[in-house]
């Protein structure tokens, strides 16, 4: 590895902190996210860790930017080791100005090597301080004020404030300035996960309650919802099994709660059963499932995008859904409100399709400069006897109450019932029911075309389009950027917006369509709406793609 | 609306001789008296499971949630956390409840939530024709079993006694007087109410003369006693021949689900004030 040259000024930055897992990689990350986001920088960090609890290797890249981005880079500008394996195993990600920061106790490196097992000792500092240490280091390295450490140490380091900052102070007056890198106007903003977003936008959008069994990648939504959940007035539980979770979901939303559950495809799997009975019984629910790598157990603790199509189909019968996959942590915190509101305007189920790279990357975050549009629900029924819970509508939207209300019987039923909620085999009410439900999807569709559900970015005026959708949207918006291509996002994939999404891609003769999966299942979808893409570029061996990756695939598409 | 009529115009289909017509005359009755006694009907809501009992949703002019097979608890217990104020009861079957949801059971018995279940246990699969159940006894000769089942059967009520129940009793659909008078103390008790109900399926397995050979009703008991009451419960085992006691076995008093979760929520209710503290303290 070469040793770092001089530079003064970067338009960006990548870091690559790797250690063994319980070194505290993804904390580290995080302290190096914020000390760039304190000087004005836009920050983007990617974790990746294998699926055990000690050992193993994990990184985190952060990268820092002007813009807000999202996605990482094939090569990085620090190297920070706590482990042999982060030097060895990342060598293809070194440039010729790359500067590694190293733990000489333990790495054999050419850099900067700091002896933290000795200053560890001296301080009488735990082992996972290692970490604070080295973070030191590199901030020397990068010519980063020692304020701004103190000022991130006080903010995101909550234990032992002072021996953390004393451990970094060693590592920091132990390493040599390689350069400096500028500092910017901007202002600090949040830095959230995807995971976090989602549940911030779920709250917005009126959540009461959030069910939960723990899966990777969307357990840290429940986690998050739980801590909040301590000085929020929110329902947040744990029950035996995904069934309960999804089960739950419906009891609480028959009680007229606002409830949202998590997961991935292994326990949506169990969920399917309850989310048909969601359809027939008309109680909305949303369900956030965090895509990872399958089939089965997979590769938990990597993404895939490939369960799109279990998504879209998933549950016995026919029935109205509404399905979503927001691309970035604003389009998380939206579309979740959204999801929500929809969801309970339209009693149908919703899902917030995502994946463990949206989920547990984070964000430099913002607000959504658009206002979220506050959908009402349907106009209240009156309670007394002539309540019926399926009353057939116009639209196909009833009247929804819960119990109790006065000499009302509020009935929810998962057979094929009448609109009193009393079971029926009747053919004539058996159809009037079906079309019910459909004319709810028709109306829902209708409401979306309003919704802005597709986002359209890049040259609009060129001929070729990227069609992406979920969490490659950040690394597609930049390679959009550099090749000068249209960038058409559907958000939005049940119901499709078609004709919003024709519109997107007027005037293009050549459409690239970007999936993490091995069957092209957006491709199938829009191929279902007559859009016929004429390129692929797929991956799926369980890594998001980086800027530089998909930019050498869309050249060779494009040649 | 006390003086409504607790049963719908659903035309009912239940078998001639069906042991759930006794479950729903001694659960209409009980709503009847707790209407007497000031239990609003509109605060009752049943959950029902899949299978012969669970038509009493159907039948029952009160709130319900028919449910899917298997299912009846989580849903039960859900609706009670979202809204203690109303009460739950909760009907499953055999194969619901002891089979395909027993984890749901165990959960239940585990949390202690304040709903009431009644187990429609007729050993047998009904509604799809005859099968054996987790309650069948051994040798028990069904369609998916010609030669007899190879499987004794389990105890519910011992399940349930380790499960951590706070009520545990069984009743019979031949002694509509006494079940009543447990489904009412099983309403009345603060946690969760286990009640396995010995029916008649008039079908496919028809108990009635061994029943009525067998059951007593339990008295002189300390149904406060745990140890007392595990002898009461492995009396008879629901495969060989033994008195079958009916009431009340166990009884006893541990703070609710409902209670314990609201001891310890949180009472912010500004949205925007939650989002924002949060994002500060990610800045």
């Amino acid at each position: 590895m070469l040793f770092g040259v001089l530079f003064t000024f970067m338009e960006e930055l990548s870091v690559l902190i790797g250690g063994k897992a319980g070194d505290g990689i993804n904390s580290a990350g995080m302290v190096v996210a914020h000390l760039f986001n304190r000087m004005g920088y836009r920050v983007y960090m990617y974790f990746d860790y294998p699926s055990l609890i000690k050992g193993g290797h994990n990184f985190a890249i952060v990268r820092a930017a002007k813009e807000k981005i999202g996605a990482h880079r094939s090569q990085v500008d620090f190297i920070l080791a706590l482990n042999q394996d982060t030097i060895d195993f990342h060598q293809d990600m070194v440039h010729g100005k790359t500067v590694a920061l190293y733990d000489r106790s333990k790495v054999r490196a050419e850099g900067v090597g700091i002896d933290l097992a000795q200053i560890l000792k001296e301080e009488n500092a735990p082992p996972v301080m290692g970490n604070s240490c080295i973070i030191g280091a590199f901030a020397k390295a990068a010519g980063i004020e020692w304020k701004v450490i103190e000022e991130v140490f006080a903010r995101q380091v909550p234990k032992a404030l002072s021996l953390n900052l004393r451990v970094a102070r060693r590592g920091f007056d132990g390493a040599r300035e390689c350069c400096r890198i500028a500092t910017l106007t901007s202002s600090a903003l949040p830095v959230i996960s995807g995971n976090e977003a989602i549940g911030l936008g779920l709250i917005h959008g009126g959540l009461d309650a959030y069910v939960a069994y723990p899966m990777t990648p969307t357990s840290n939504i429940l986690h998050f919802m739980a801590e909040v959940a301590e000085s929020h007035d929110m329902l947040v539980f744990h029950p035996e099994n995904e069934i309960a979770v999804m089960m739950m979901a419906l009891g609480l939303g028959y009680a007229g709660k606002r409830t949202a559950v998590g997961t991935s495809g292994g326990g949506f799997c169990l969920m399917t059963e309850g989310l048909s009975l969601s359809g027939m019984s008309e109680i909305p629910v949303v369900v956030v499932l965090g895509q990872r790598a399958g089939p089965s157990t997979g590769m938990p603790t990597y993404t895939a995008q490939s369960d799109l199509q279990f998504a879209l189909h998933a549950g016995q019968g026919e029935f109205p859904r509404l399905v979503v996959a927001p691309g970035d942590a604003e389009q998380a915190y939206a579309w979740s409100d959204l999801s929500l509101q929809l969801s309970w305007k339209y009693q149908v189920p919703a899902v917030i399709l995502c994946d463990k790279t949206l989920c547990e990357g984070f964000y430099s975050f913002s607000r959504p400069d658009f206002k979220i549009p506050r959908i009402g629900l349907p106009p209240g029924a009156s309670p007394g006897p002539a309540y019926a819970r399926y009353h057939l509508s116009e639209n196909g939207v009833s009247p929804m109450l819960a119990p109790p209300r006065q000499d009302t019987v509020i009935k929810v039923n998962g057979y094929t019932h009448d609109q009193s909620g009393i079971t029926t085999e009747k053919a004539d009410i058996a159809a009037l029911m079906s079309e019910k439900r459909q004319k709810k999807g028709t109306a829902l569709a209708g409401e979306i075309s309003s919704l802005n559900p597709v986002v359209v970015d890049g040259d609009t005026g060129t001929d070729t389009a990227l069609i992406c959708w979920g969490s490659t949207t950040g690394v597609c918006r930049e390679v959009a950027a550099v090749l000068g291509l249209r960038l058409v996002q559907p958000i939005v994939l049940s119901p499709l917006p078609e004709k919003v999404l024709q519109d997107a891609l007027r005037g293009t003769d050549r459409q690239i369509v970007i999936e993490e999966n091995a069957e092209g299942q957006l491709a199938m979808l829009l191929a279902r709406h007559g859009i016929r893409p004429d390129s692929h570029i797929r991956r799926y061996d369980g890594r998001p793609f980086t800027v530089e990756e998909l930019e050498a695939r869309a050249r060779e598409v494009l040649a | 609306m006390n003086a409504r009529d607790l049963i719908t115009g659903a035309q009912n289909t239940w078998c001639p001789g069906c042991g759930n017509f006794v479950i729903q005359f001694a659960l209409k009755n009980t709503i009847a008296a707790l209407g007497k006694e000031g239990v609003d009907t509109d605060r009752i809501v049943l959950v029902t499971g899949i299978g012969c009992h669970a038509k009493m949703a159907d039948y029952l002019n009160i709130n319900s949630f028919y449910s899917i097979h298997g299912r009846t608890l989580p849903v039960a217990t859900a609706i009670k956390m979202a809204n203690p104020e109303l009460v739950v009861i909760a009907c499953a079957g055999d194969g619901d409840c002891y089979a395909e949801g027993l984890d749901h059971l165990v959960f239940a018995a585990k949390r202690n939530t304040d709903i009431t279940l009644l187990v429609h246990n007729n050993r047998v699969y009904g509604l799809t024709t005859g099968q054996y159940t987790p309650t069948s006894p051994l040798g028990f000769r069904g369609r998916s079993t010609p030669s007899g089942t190879v499987e004794e059967p389990f105890n519910p009520l011992e399940i349930m006694l380790a499960s951590g129940a706070t009520f545990v009793a069984r009743g019979c659909t031949r002694r509509m007087d006494l079940l009543q008078r447990t489904i009412m103390e099983g309403i009345r008790h603060p946690g969760f109410a286990f009640i396995d109900v010995l029916q008649v399926c008039a079908s496919y397995f028809n108990l009635s003369d061994y029943y009525e050979r067998s059951v007593y009703e339990i008295r002189d008991h300390d149904e406060r006693d745990f140890e007392a009451a595990c002898r009461k419960a492995r009396e008879w085992d629901y495969n060989t021949d033994a008195p079958i006691g009916l009431g009340t076995i166990y009884r006893a008093e541990r703070p609710t689900l409902e209670e314990r979760l609201s001891a310890v929520r949180g009472t912010e209710t500004d949205r925007e004030a939650t989002i924002r503290n949060v994002l500060e303290k990610r800045t």
